[in-house]
Parts: C-alpha cells; structure tokens; sequence
C-alpha cells in the first residue's frame, strides 16, 4: 500500500511538472490557434540563457531579467516574423513552422551557448520528505507549489486585467476581437511572451532536474499526451491532463513495467493518450469541434 | 494565399523527338553514373540521396497527398531495417530483394495499425499515433535481443551483404544500382497510385475532409491505404539505409530526429508532389557538404562539427519557415519545374 | 430496396442543437419522388445543417429521417452517398489545382473495384476501370455542355462553370436524391438562369429528386414544385410556390414583424 501511494504521489508530483509545459502550450493554442512546437526550444533557451549567464558570474535576478528580456523579444520577432506573415493559413502549416522555429531557437541557442550539459542550481535541495512511510521528493512539491501559484496567476490576469479579458476574447472569437478593436498583434506578441516566462520557470525547474541540455526540449513530446487528455484549450484540462499522465507513467512503470522489461515511460504515455483520444476526440476539456460543411 | 498562377489548358506536347531524347539522356546518365563519380560520392553522398528521396516519396503519400500528419518516419523504417535483418538470419534462403518485399509488408501492416488511430482523430492530434509508434519502436528494438540477435552493441548488419538474387552487390556500384533500382520502381508504382483513384481519394481526404465522405470516398479505407503504402516504402527504405548506405544500424539511425529530417525533406522539395521527395532529398544532402565548403573557404579550416550541426539546424529551420511563408509547394515549384501538364499537380492546400 | 410508393424523403420531428442553440426545431416535411422542392428561409434558419443531417454529418437530437422507406437518425456519410443521395455544397468543395474530369471522376470513388496493386502496376482491370469512369464522368459533362473544358484546371474556370463541374460531380454516381446548398449564390442572372435550367433538365431527365436551399425567390418560385419555409429552425410554412408567395407569415419572416403588421 505503501509503495502505491509514494508511486502514486511521486508520479502527480511529477505531472505538476508536465503540467507547467502544458500550460504554455495552451496560452498560445487558445490565443492564436496553433500549437507551438517550438514551446521546448523556447524552455531549452530561457534554461541556457539563465545559466549561461550564471556560469558568468552574473547575478541570478540580474540573469532572470536579461532572460525574460530576450524572450520577449523573441515573441515579438516570432509574432511579425512568423505568426503574421502565415495568417489565415492551414493549422497543419502553423504547426510545420512551429516545427521549424523549435530548429531555428535549439540551433541558435546552442551555437551561441554550446551543447554540453550544464547544471543549473536553483538552491532547492532534493531531499525527502516524509509523511508517515512515504517517501516524497521536496523538489517535486516544490515544483508543484510553483505550478499551482502560475495557474493562480494567469486565471487572475485573464479574468481581473483588461489584457486577460481582451485575451480571452481573441482566443474566442478573433474576428470580432478584431471588430472591437483589439490589437491582435500586440495580444499575440503578449500571449507568447507570458507562454515564453511560463516556459521560463518550467525550463528552470526542469533543468535543476535533469541538467541544462538538448533533451529539456523534448518535454514538449511529454506536452503532447498531456494536452490531448486534458485538451488544448484549458489550464485547469492541463493540470488535470498532467496529473493523469504523471501518475499514470508512474503506476505503469512501476506495476506493469516488470513485465515488459521496464523503461516504458517513453512511450506509455502516448498510448495512454490514444486511448483517451478514441474516448473523447476533443479531450477532457477540449471544446469539441463543430464541422462545417 | 500565395499567388498561383495556373494555366488554363495542358501544355501544347513537345515534339516527341525531343522529350525521348530528353528521357533518353536521363536514363542514360543514371546508368552511368557510378563510372562517372567518384566511390565517396557513390558512397557519402548519392546512395544517401536515393534512398532519402524515397523515404521521402513515403511520406510525402501519407502527409503531402493524404494530408496525415506523420513524425513516424523514423519508426517505419525501423521496423523495415530490422524485420529485413531477421529475415535474412532466419530465413536465409530469401533473396534479398524478396526479403525488402516481405519487410516492407511487415512495416505497412505496422503503419496500417498506427494508422487505424486516423479514423478517429484529425488534424495534427494524429501526431500522438505516430510519435507513439516512434517511442514504442525506439524502445522494442533495444529492449529485447531477439531483434539484434543479442550482440553486444545493440546493432543490425547483413552478414553475408548486400545481394541481388545471387549476385553480389556489396560494392559501390552494386549499392548504387540496387538503391537505384528500387528506388526507380516504387517511384513508378507511387506515381501510378497518384494517378488513379487511390491518389484521386487521398487529395479528397487531404481538401475536403468531411465533404470527401460525403461525395462517396471512402475514407476510411483510404486513410488505411495511405499509412500502409507509405509504410511499405519507408520500410523498404529503412533496410536500404541501414544495408546499402551505413552498414550496420541501430535505433538512433532511425530516432525521432530522422522522422523530422524526413518531414523537412518533403515540405522543403514540395508536399504532395512525386519530385518533392527528391528536390528535398538532394538539397538535405547537399547541404552540409556547401557549409562545409563556405566555411572552408570563408573562414579558412573547418568548422567544429558542433557548431556547423548547430548552424545546419538553425538553417534548416529558417529554411522551413521560410518555404511555407513564400513557397508551400516547396523547391518542386521554385525551380520552375513544376510543368502544368494541363491537371496532374496538385498544390498543397496553404 | 426502393419502394414504388410514398414519398421519397421524410423528415419527421428532428430537432438539432449546438452548444445550447436551436438549430433545428421539431422539423417535419416530405419531399415526393421526382420532386424540386425549395428550402428557404433567412439565414441562420438551420436549412444547411438539415442538408448536413440528411449527408450524415450532424445527428439530430431527436427525429427521424426516412429516405425510400428505410427509417434511420444518423447515417455515416459514405453510408449516405451509397444510398444514392448526392451532395452540392455551398463552398464548393473542389479541387482546384485539378481537370475537370478528374474533378467529376472524383465521384465516383465509392463504385472503384480495383485494389491497390492492380492501380500501382497499371493491371488491365485498373486500366480499364479508370477508362470506363472517365468516359461516364465524359458523359455527365456533355449534360452540362462542359465537355470541351474536360481537361481544363478547375481553378481557372469562372464561378458559374465551376458550380456546374460540383453538380455534376454529385450526380456522376446516379444518385436518387440530390442535394444542393445555395447552387445559385454568387452568380449573375444569367448565369443563374443557366443553372436553374440545368437543375430543371436534370430533374425531367434523369427523374431525380431534387432538395435544394436557395435565396433567389424568383428563381424558387420558378423551379420549385414544393416550397419549405424555415425560420429559426421552425417550418414556417410548406406547400406549392404560389402558397407560399402571399403567405403572411413567410413575408414577415423575411421582412421583419413590422412590414407584416402594415401589410395586414
């Protein structure tokens, strides 16, 4: 028993996590439409960014503000460069330049600041905490105290800012954003530089985690489960998404792993989302798409 | 929408003459080709092209033509690579070119079944099937001996090399004709496919989505077919990467970044086009061979091979971004040889 | 099987929804075989989203559709084009980088009986089949007087050929009922003229059954054997054109409660 709930907890512990990604994702699927493959590249540079400049004696605040400083430069260059320029064309388009943007960033990114691993110390030990046998990570709760005070962060801004409602607006219905006059360029260079920060402090934690290298990029392959579970739409379909898929890669590698020979986690959650999919087409929370003939 | 320009009737037809002639050359050139190149260049660089074009041709079937997503190149071509090699260990009695048929049957029923998820799910959610098949692939071919028949180092290599129903072929020029033989032939049978109803049903599928069912195609089906040609080809494909070009693979030959490389090769050469695959192929190839060369002679003394991956990478990416701003239909169309024989191309809907 | 009797279409009590929004409500008609019968209404009035019930797109929430007697609420698409009910759409959903004829062959996709490998290796059968779909979709041209734009890229055409090919794509297959969303929109008098005449041949000629959305009153009041009238998702009124041109409440419908009141 003891051992399913530290599995059990550990593994929505870590979902917190790939719910962090996740929720970049969502801000720009619901503001302009596309998935952003690049998200990972983006998290792989604010995480090379921060620690580039660590590394050089720069201190740690002054690190974060140059770094949120260039992503939001990047989503401005990426909002006139690319969004703009592909408006109106097919979702599969968007998604193949999301896909060439994420070469473009991991290629700049690691030319400029190289390609070996590097660690990153945010000053948050990994020890264990101990609730009665279990066993929990800090880091983990940490990490998931952090998720909880970003998705409390964004719900303010998009429900109490005059931003957050244009927002929503945009995401609802551009055309007639477009007709009241909001500026849905500017929404846009906004919506992917707040995804750039949220990325950011994925980024960070993720790299204390596992190091600062290429593979951090990757997490948006774990995004993908996550979000067609919890659909693209939702922040809340995000958490929830997230916390299936980190509890369910957890119990499967450690119950029905053994019999397969174990290190099944790359791939487990990707089935467990085409399952879900053949369920609810539009997932948990996805809004489900009307089609128009 | 970028400016289309189309014509309002065929092509008046060349003069017979000249377009045998043409043909003729071609031909021509390509039989001869091993004599005229170099063995590096046989080697590094046109035996890679062949086969990246036909990888390439598979993918543009099922992405370009049918309009489904794939980043499971890589997958199928595993799957191709390794059933090739356990035919050949386990029935060695099959000529080679019938074990590449029976392996790449092997790889459609694969991409058959990773495609049934298609029928269902539409758009670029289809990507979570065939990431799935990459991931699930990349771990079943590491994870259990069979596979590799336990040597140590986790690869696959033909131990008695390439052969043509007897005949040796284990040398660049042998190489060459193999590739290019098959290549030549499922380039043919692809286009033959394209032409009919199959290629007829997948642009429905890719234009008309739902309307396409509605007029009668039956989609379902269709959809199938596409994943199971497609993965027919990239199977084949993958056993010549592995045994006419590298030797001896493993999974990282066939990783996720190669099902990217793919998908960039077809949306640089042109989605849903027959000569996409191959304008990509050559220009992917060609490639690292002219940094090289621009560094060379730019900046004196070659770059660190970190730095010039790096930079491929960054170039590539602007590359892609760049062709689906101003060219969707990729280097098919830029080189002005996208010919309007009155009806045939199609242009990939932007 | 088809039965000799009775109406070719009933639409009985369907009612359709979105998201909590009365697309359709509790609609009821019949169409009689070898009848043009007219849907109108203002839009929004859910007359597409019937056409889409009828394809097999959208499933009613409640209600019934009964074609030749075979009662079903939802049919998949290709079940619905097998059946013989043939599609117009309002986009015209076209391929516009191909022929015409390729266009028209498109059609007739569901009746192909040749597998994969007998396409890829150009075996005679594929030959042959391929021959004999061309020179039935050939055929279907002729009806529209397309015949020497066969081979012409769809995409160049003017808007009024291209409605043409999209008709004569729905009907390559033979079907029995044939549904057209707004066949006459974006056209020039002329042209719509053309149409509607194409529309009225095809009907007398191949004994098709013809249920067509369309706001050109005139033209409606003109090709029409039977008019329905939708407002809101609700039939308004349904009966011969004549009827249905001084019935008060189709005028309000269109022109607002006000026009209605003055005209009483």
């Amino acid at each position: 028993m003891n051992m399913f709930l530290e599995t059990l907890i550990g593994g929505l512990l870590a979902g917190t996590m790939y719910s962090l990604v996740a929720i970049g994702f969502v801000l720009i699927y619901k503001a302009s439409g596309v998935f952003n493959y690049a998200q990972g590249s983006l998290l792989l540079f604010g995480a090379l960014t921060f620690v580039t400049l660590t590394d050089q004696g720069v201190p740690a605040l002054g690190a974060i503000a140059v770094t949120i400083a260039l992503l939001i430069v990047t989503a401005i260059a990426i909002e006139k460069l690319l969004l703009r320029p592909l408006t109106n064309r097919s979702p599969m388009t968007l998604f193949m330049a999301t896909l060439g943007l994420s070469y473009v960033v991991e290629g700049v990114a690691q030319g400029i600041m190289g390609s070996q691993v590097r660690a990153l110390n945010l000053g948050i030990d990994d020890l264990p905490i101990f609730l009665g046998d279990i066993m929990i990570s800090q880091f983990d709760l940490i990490a998931a105290g952090v998720a909880l005070a970003i998705v409390v962060v964004l719900s303010l801004l998009f429900n109490r800012t005059r931003i957050g409602i244009q927002l929503r607006g945009v995401a609802d219905d551009t055309r007639a954003a477009l007709s009241l006059g909001i500026d849905i360029n500017r929404i846009w260079q906004i919506v992917w530089a707040v995804a750039g920060l949220v990325g950011l402090v994925a980024g960070l934690l993720w790299g204390a985690r596992q190091g600062v290298q290429f593979s951090l990029s990757l997490v948006v392959l774990k995004a993908l489960p996550v979000l067609i579970i919890g659909g693209f739409t939702s922040i809340p379909g995000a958490i929830v998404g997230g916390l299936i898929v980190g509890a369910g890669e957890s119990l499967a590698e450690t119950y029905i792993g053994p019999y397969l020979g174990g290190g099944i986690t790359p791939w487990f959650a990707y089935v467990l989302a085409l399952v879900f999919l053949f369920i609810r087409p539009a997932g948990l929370f996805g809004e489900r798409q009307i089609e128009r003939v | 929408m970028s400016e289309i320009n189309l014509p309002a009737a065929a092509e008046p037809v060349d003069p017979v003459g000249l377009k045998a002639l043409g043909i003729a050359a071609a031909i021509a050139v390509l039989l001869a080709a091993p004599f005229l190149a170099s063995e590096y260049w046989i080697n590094a660089i046109i035996v890679p092209f062949l086969i990246l074009s036909l990888a390439g041709l598979g993918l543009n079937l099922l992405t370009g033509y049918a309009g489904q997503l794939s980043l499971g190149a890589g997958a199928f071509m595993m799957v191709g690579a390794y059933a090739t090699f356990s035919l050949q260990l386990r029935v060695p009695d099959l000529p080679l070119p019938l074990a590449l048929v029976v392996a790449g049957l092997i790889a459609g029923a694969v991409g058959l079944l990773f495609g049934i998820p298609s029928t269902r799910i539409k758009g670029f959610y289809l990507i979570v099937s065939t990431l799935a098949a990459q991931f699930f692939f990349e771990w079943l071919f590491l994870k259990f001996p069979w596979f590799y028949n336990g040597n140590s180092s986790a690869t696959i290599a033909l131990s008695r090399g390439l052969s043509f129903f007897g005949l040796e072929a284990n040398t660049p020029h042998g190489r060459y004709y193999l590739t290019l033989g098959i290549v030549a032939l499922l380039t043919l049978l692809s286009f033959n496919l394209i032409r009919g109803q199959t290629g007829r049903n997948w642009m429905a599928i890719r234009d008309m989505d739902t309307a396409a069912a509605v007029i009668g195609v039956p989609v379902f089906r269709a959809k199938l077919q596409a994943f199971a040609v497609s993965s027919f080809i990239l199977g084949i494909a993958g056993a010549l990467w592995a045994f006419a070009y590298l030797g001896s693979a493993s999974v990282q030959s066939f990783g996720l970044t190669r099902s990217y490389q793919i998908l960039f090769i077809i949306i640089i050469g042109g989605l849903g086009t027959i000569r996409g695959a191959y304008f990509g192929a050559a220009f992917v190839s060609l490639l690292p061979l002219a940094l090289d060369w621009l560094f060379q002679h730019v900046f004196g003394g070659h770059v660190d091979a970190g730095l010039l991956q790096n930079i491929q990478k960054a170039i590539f990416g602007l590359l892609i971004i760049w062709f689906l701003i101003k060219e969707p239909e990729g280097l098919a169309r830029l080189l002005g040889l996208q010919r309007a024989q009155g009806a045939r191309r199609r242009l990939f809907p932007s | 099987m088809t039965t000799s009797a009775g109406p070719a279409l009933e639409v009985r009590n369907v009612s359709l929804s979105f998201k909590g929004v009365k697309a359709i409500s509790d609609l009821s008609f019949q169409v009689e075989r070898r009848e043009i019968c007219a849907l109108i209404g203002p839009n929004g009035a859910g007359k597409s989203s019937l056409l889409n019930i009828l394809n097999g797109v959208y499933i009613p929430d409640s209600g019934e559709i009964v074609f030749e007697g075979e009662h079903f609420r939802r049919m998949q698409p290709l079940e619905a084009a097998r059946r013989g009910i043939g599609r117009g759409f309002q986009n015209n959903a076209l391929f516009s980088g191909m022929s015409v004829l390729d266009n028209v062959i498109a059609g007739l996709s569901r009746k192909s009986r040749v597998t994969l490998v007998e396409e890829a290796f150009r075996l005679p059968r594929a030959l042959s089949q391929e021959k004999a779909f061309r020179a039935r979709a050939l055929d279907v041209l002729k009806l529209f007087d397309l015949e020497k734009h066969a081979e012409t890229v769809v995409g160049t055409l003017p808007y009024g050929v291209q409605k043409k090919v999209e008709i004569a794509r729905a009907i390559v297959a033979k079907p029995r009922l044939l549904l057209l969303d707004e066949p006459l929109a974006g056209m020039n008098a002329a042209e719509k003229q053309e149409i509607a005449a194409v529309i009225a041949r095809l009907n007398r000629e191949l004994d098709l059954t013809v249920v067509l959305i369309e706001h050109d009153i005139g033209i409606v009041l003109k090709l029409a054997h039977h008019v329905v009238v939708l407002d809101y998702g609700r039939k308004l009124a349904d009966g011969p054109p004549e009827t249905i041109r001084d019935n008060p409440d189709v005028i309000a419908a269109y022109l607002g409660a006000q026009h209605a009141e003055a005209a009483a």
